[in-house]
Order: structure tokens, then C-alpha cells, then sequence
């Protein structure tokens, strides 16, 4: 008998822990290598590291280095063109998009992933696909040269003032059928039962949309918002592929200063501070949203 | 009992001696060198050091200019597993001896004469603290000019010999309807252009009282303020769609009679050979018009890391001998385009290009118009590199005029020190 209770002690303790030490492992592995790393290089961006991480404190020098460089205010500037272009495109065109393909028409199952498949490619073929398209020698320019509008003109990918747009041009192809999705997927939340009430109380489509549905998608906008803010702040891949920085440093964003200047221009400390930087652009963005989720939940 | 033990002890250890001997009797070697001439030219070295007893074992990290390959060796060595052997530009030889990273070549460079044959611009890099850390490979120079010789003799043009002569080339080969200057806009490419037309306006003295010292009225005088001008001079013989195209298209719009001239280092050269073109007969080289007598280099070496062993120490002492030695500097260099990294090396055995690069360093050598390239790294570590990097592509992509640019580029260097 106290055996018995012995092994029943023995079994509702192994379940209370089991889950904990299956996690374990994951949980170590995420405090070292991303708290870890995040606390290295908070720290790194206040040490003099160079080539190779150093460990002599110096304070905010790096900081005030960074602010200083006409390189990194190019790369922030771009990073606001970007990210307001970025975000508001897709968020409008995703909303449009879904609200026509939720109007029942026919083929919205060939439809939707047409519109979706974009975002099935990585940014690096994205980015690619668009240099050439964009490329006035071979892309769209040459084409249409060649179908006969001799007067076509379209160079933005080599014109260093419009070069950043046509970033904008590819991520907006890219994201845009995902937003899509995801407004799509709100709108079939929305409750019938109110559509039909307004409807009855003689409401326009239009009205109907203004006043009852995209407010309902307030939910829907925010996780749209949060994505596309984290992924303009992160997008490195497709300015690499797409213009490498160019023409001259024209379409650097932070992501691209950060790399070149720990990795190529040996001043890591720099790419430190320009990276926590980035992170607590970042967190700005995030944290806001996940405060509000959390307390929605309770 | 007791006695089994040790025996297990001493097989095991004896064991582990007789593997790390063999190990310690390869090289391993880091580098980026994987395009088809290049790992062939590299293999002549890896027969070399085999018939010596010496084993290779081959680590290339794939990218042009080594980014890949030194972000590969930053994690190796932080890890505490060097590699013995790194191939290596410039400062990042000295930057990496800062850390006490490099082994000391003494003994192989006196039995072998090294600080004789080598330049000795050359032996400001392979040295630190008076030590040598590495073997150089080969000399490129950036200040070399390519031309399409149909291109000018179609326009009855004869090889410009100064920088007005070069301008009206340009201008005779517009007005035919061709392209001036082939040029790719990248960054590097334009820096690289920047070597040759800072050295056509001033010279070694100017080029190395402005890239070496930094002196601040060298880099905000007159011949600067020129220097720019004459880049933007350049620009207006690009065609418009230059930006982001890679420095092998713009050779072969040279090689196919598209442009007539492409200002770019003696690498270049491997794309002209590669389409079967001949030195003389099909195409050009020249130095930058004004830039003659003088020669802005970039030199590949391989630096050596520390190594425990003494037969290790021994394979890697024999790898640099190898390196240096006039054999495989003839071979290498043959295939790669550029010249052998020592002074006395019978030119007869190169192309015309070839022969023209190495009576060049000789001279260069012997008058003091040897300089290290600012855009590949042997005249400024990367911070103050990519510092100029930035305003010579700003400014020849329009950013702002060249009064402007020389004011940048003081303010660019301040904040890069």
C-alpha cells in the first residue's frame, strides 16, 4: 500500500515535470543563443571591438561614431522611405484584394494562391528576378523598346534617387498575397448576422465596409502591421539581390550597414550599435503589441 | 592488473602520437581561389609541397575578395582551430598579426633571401614588428588601362600616352557610336578606377602623401579636387547603364568591340586570354595615361597561423619556401595575370602584358613609384578603405561635385580613424 502511493506520487510528478524537462533543452538553447547573443552584442557595441570582439569598455563612443556617419543617416532615411511605402502598399492592396476575392465570386480557389505564391519565393529570388526585370538593358525598358514604344523609359533601378522605390516595387510583390490571406481570413470571421442587420437597415456596401467591417479587422491590421514592420526592419537579402546597396551607397538600410560594417569594414563595435539599434526599433514596434494581446487575453 | 592498464596507456597514447603525426605533417590551407584558372595555377603548389612529403588538405570558401573566406577564418581562429595557411590581403595580414595570431617565417625567409628579391613596399604587409608572418603569391597592379585595338584602329587612334590624348580617345569612340569607357558601378570598380587617375594627377609622391599618410592638404588640395574632376570626366564616357554590373561584363564589352577602353587591374586580363584574344594584336594594356613609371599594387599572400608541432611548424615552413620560390611564382603567375611577388624573375616567359608588368615593377621598385592600392587594401585598413569607397562612388554616381567630394572625403576619413 505505501508502495502504491509511493509510485502514484513517483507518476504525477514525473507528469508535472516531464513537459518541463522536455522543454528544457529548447529553453537553454534559446537563453544562450538569442538572450546570449542579444546580451553580447549590447555589449560589444560598447566595447572597442575591431576585427575581433574585444572586451575594454568605452562607453557610448560607438553611438556617438555611429550618429554621426552620413552612411548610417542614407540607411535610416531609407529604411523610413521603405517602411512606410512598404507597409501601407501592402496593407492596402492585401485589404483590397481580399475584399474583392470575399465578394463570391468564382475560381477564389485558383485565385488565392496565385495571389499567395509570391510570398513561396525567397527574398534572394525576388530580388533577382526584379534586377533583371527592372534592368533597362534586358528587362522591361528593353521590351518594350523592342515592341516598338521606342519612348518608353523606365530606369529607377539605376537612378539613385529612385532606386529605393523600386525596392518597394519588389517586397510590395512579394508580401502583398500574404496580407491578403490574413485580411482574408478576417473577413470570414466577421459575422453574418451583422452584415445582414445593416444591410436591412438599407446600408451601402460601402458604408458597410467603412463602418463595420475594417473596423472588425482591427485585429487583422495589427498583426499585418507587426509583421510587415519587423520584416522592413529586418530586409537584407532583397536589397543584396536586388541593387546591392547602389547605385553608389544609394539603398543601404541599417541591415546592410550593420553587415558591412562588422564583417567587411572591421569595426564591429560600430555594426554592434548599429544592430541593438535595429533591436530596439524593433521591440518599439513589438512590444506595444504583444502588452495589448496579453491583456486582451485576460 | 596494474601492468594491462599501462600497457592499454602506452598503446593508446602511442597511437594518438602516431595520428597527430600525420596530421602534423599537412597543411591546411584556407582560400578563395575555386574559379577553373586559378585552383589549377594552386595545384602546381599542392604537387610541389606532395613531392616534398607535405599533404594538403584543401579548405576553399568560395567569393571573390575573400569576405566569405575571412568570416570563415574569424570563426575558426576564435574557436581555437586555425588553419595553418590563409590566403590574405594587406592589412588584414597586419591586423591579424596585431592579435598575435601569426607565426614568425625568419628562418625560411634568411635561408631563402626573401628580404632581397621581395619589394620592399611589399614587405611592409608580409611583416610585422620586423618578422615575417607571410609568403606573398603575386603582385596585381590596379592602374592598367585595356583596349580594344580594332576599336582605335578603325578610328585611326594610336595608344593614348597622356591623359588629354585619353580623353579624346574616349571622345573619338563616342562620337563613333561606341562606348568610351566600359565600367561596371560597384563600389570597389570605381575605387579601383580612383588608383589610377589620383596617380595620373599627381604621382607616386601625391598618391602616397594623400592614401598613406592621410595629410590633410594633400587630400583637400588642388590635385584631389582635379583628381575628382577627372573622374567625373570618366562618367561622362560610361554608358547609362553601368551601376551594379559586374567588372567581367564591362571586359567583354571591350572584347566584343562594344567599348573601347575599361580601366580595371590585371585580372582583367584572364577574360581577354579566356576569348582568345593576343596581347598586342587584339587588345591593349596600357597604364592609366600619366600614371607611367608608377604602380598601384595589390598582392595575395599566404599568411601563416600558429601552429604547436614542430613537424607541423616544419610543413608550414616548407609551404612559404614553396610559395616563394621561383617555380611556382612562374607558374601561378603566368595563369593568373599577374606578376611574381620578387624582383628578379625572367620576364621572357610571360605574354606582352606579362613582360610590360614585370619591367614596370622593376622600375616602379627601383624609382620609388611603388604604391599600395587604396582600393584593394594596401594603403588604408578596411574602416578608412571603405571610408573613400563611399564618397568616390557617391560622388561618381552625382551625389555631389568634386569641391564637395574632397571635403567628404576628409570628414569620411576622420570618422573612419
Amino acid at each position: 500500500m505505501a508502495n502504491n502511493v509511493g509510485q502514484d506520487d513517483f507518476q504525477t510528478k514525473l507528469q508535472n515535470w516531464l513537459p518541463k524537462i522536455v522543454l528544457s533543452p529548447s529553453i537553454a538553447a534559446m537563453v544562450v543563443f538569442v538572450y546570449g547573443f542579444i546580451a553580447f552584442t549590447v555589449y560589444m557595441s560598447f566595447s572597442d571591438s575591431k576585427m575581433l570582439p574585444s572586451y575594454d569598455w568605452i562607453g557610448l563612443a560607438n553611438y556617438t561614431k555611429l550618429w554621426k556617419l552620413s552612411h548610417w543617416w542614407v540607411s535610416i532615411t531609407n529604411l523610413a522611405v521603405f517602411a512606410l511605402l512598404y507597409i501601407g502598399i501592402c496593407t492596402f492592396l492585401g485589404l483590397s484584394l481580399a475584399i474583392l476575392l470575399d465578394q463570391k465570386i468564382r475560381g477564389e480557389g485558383m485565385l488565392r494562391p496565385i495571389y499567395l505564391y509570391p510570398m513561396a519565393l525567397s527574398f534572394i529570388v525576388t530580388g533577382t528576378a526584379w534586377k533583371w526585370i527592372l534592368d533597362p538593358g534586358i528587362g522591361l525598358e528593353n521590351t518594350m523598346h523592342q515592341w516598338g514604344w521606342e519612348s518608353f523609359h523606365f530606369d529607377w533601378i539605376k537612378d539613385r534617387n529612385m532606386a529605393i522605390y523600386t525596392v518597394v516595387i519588389a517586397a510590395v510583390w512579394q508580401t502583398s498575397g500574404f496580407v491578403m490571406a490574413m485580411f482574408l481570413a478576417g473577413l470570414r470571421g466577421v459575422d453574418n448576422e451583422i452584415l445582414k442587420a445593416a444591410q436591412i437597415d438599407g446600408a451601402s456596401n460601402w458604408r458597410l465596409y467603412r463602418r463595420i467591417v475594417i473596423p472588425m479587422l482591427r485585429p487583422a491590421f495589427l498583426s499585418a502591421f507587426v509583421i510587415l514592420a519587423h520584416l522592413s526592419v529586418k530586409s537584407y537579402d532583397l536589397i543584396i539581390a536586388l541593387t546591392g546597396g547602389g547605385p553608389g551607397r544609394a539603398t543601404e538600410v541599417p541591415a546592410t550597414f550593420m553587415y558591412s560594417y562588422t564583417f567587411t569594414r572591421n569595426s564591429m563595435g560600430i555594426g554592434a550599435a548599429s544592430a541593438v539599434i535595429m533591436l530596439m526599433t524593433i521591440a518599439a514596434i513589438i512590444t506595444p503589441y504583444l502588452y495589448a494581446e496579453l491583456k486582451e487575453k485576460k | 592488473m596494474k601492468i594491462k592498464i599501462n600497457k592499454k596507456t602506452i598503446l593508446a597514447s602511442a597511437l594518438l602520437m602516431a595520428t597527430a603525426a600525420v596530421q602534423a605533417e599537412d597543411v591546411e590551407v584556407l582560400h578563395w581561389w575555386t574559379s577553373g584558372g586559378e585552383a589549377a595555377a594552386l595545384s602546381v603548389l599542392k604537387k610541389d609541397l606532395g613531392n616534398d612529403g607535405v599533404g594538403w588538405v584543401d579548405m576553399p570558401v568560395a567569393g571573390g575578395g575573400g569576405g566569405s573566406a575571412m568570416t570563415t577564418l574569424r570563426a575558426r581562429v576564435t574557436s581555437g582551430n586555425s588553419p595553418t595557411a590563409v590566403q590574405m590581403l594587406g592589412y588584414d595580414i597586419q591586423d591579424w598579426a596585431a592579435e598575435g595570431e601569426l607565426a614568425n617565417l625568419n628562418d625560411i625567409a634568411a635561408a631563402n633571401n626573401w628580404d632581397a628579391v621581395i619589394p620592399k613596399a611589399l614587405q611592409k604587409f608580409s611583416k610585422y614588428d620586423g618578422n615575417w608572418i607571410a609568403a606573398p603569391v603575386n603582385m596585381h597592379s590596379t592602374n592598367w588601362v585595356w583596349a580594344n585595338k580594332k576599336v582605335l584602329d578603325d578610328l585611326g587612334l594610336p595608344q593614348p600616352h597622356s591623359w588629354d590624348d585619353f580623353v579624346a580617345a574616349m571622345q573619338a569612340a563616342k562620337d563613333a557610336g561606341k562606348i568610351g569607357l566600359a565600367h561596371g558601378g560597384q563600389p570597389w570598380q570605381e575605387a579601383t578606377m580612383f588608383d589610377g587617375v589620383v596617380l595620373s594627377v599627381g604621382g607616386a609622391d601625391f598618391y602616397n602623401k594623400a592614401f598613406v599618410e592621410l595629410d590633410e592638404d594633400a587630400l583637400t588640395g588642388p590635385q584631389m579636387v582635379e583628381a575628382f574632376k577627372r573622374m567625373e570626366t570618366l562618367r561622362s564616357f560610361v554608358d547609362d547603364n553601368f551601376s551594379g554590373r559586374d567588372w567581367n561584363l564591362a571586359s567583354s564589352m571591350v572584347i566584343n568591340g562594344d567599348a573601347a577602353f575599361q580601366i580595371m587591374g590585371d585580372w582583367a586580363k584572364g577574360e581577354f586570354i579566356n576569348a582568345g584574344k593576343v596581347p598586342n594584336e587584339d587588345f591593349l594594356c596600357f597604364r592609366v595615361p600619366g600614371s607611367q613609371g608608377t604602380m598601384a599594387f595589390n598582392a595575395d599572400q599566404f599568411a601563416m597561423f600558429k601552429v604547436d608541432s614542430a613537424s607541423a611548424q616544419e610543413a608550414q615552413g616548407k609551404m612559404a619556401a614553396a610559395i616563394v620560390a621561383p617555380t611556382f611564382q612562374i607558374a601561378f603567375n603566368q595563369v593568373k595575370g599577374s606578376v611574381p611577388s620578387r624582383t628578379d624573375i625572367d620576364p621572357m616567359q610571360f605574354d606582352a602584358c606579362g613582360q610590360k608588368g614585370i619591367a614596370d615593377l622593376q622600375y616602379a621598385n627601383a624609382t620609388g613609384g611603388l604604391v599600395g592600392s587604396m582600393a584593394h587594401g594596401h594603403a588604408q585598413p578596411a574602416a578608412i578603405k571603405n571610408a573613400v569607397f563611399d564618397v568616390v562612388t557617391n560622388h561618381f554616381n552625382g551625389e555631389f561635385g568634386a569641391e564637395e567630394a574632397v571635403e567628404e572625403l576628409l570628414n569620411a576619413i576622420d570618422a573612419a580613424k
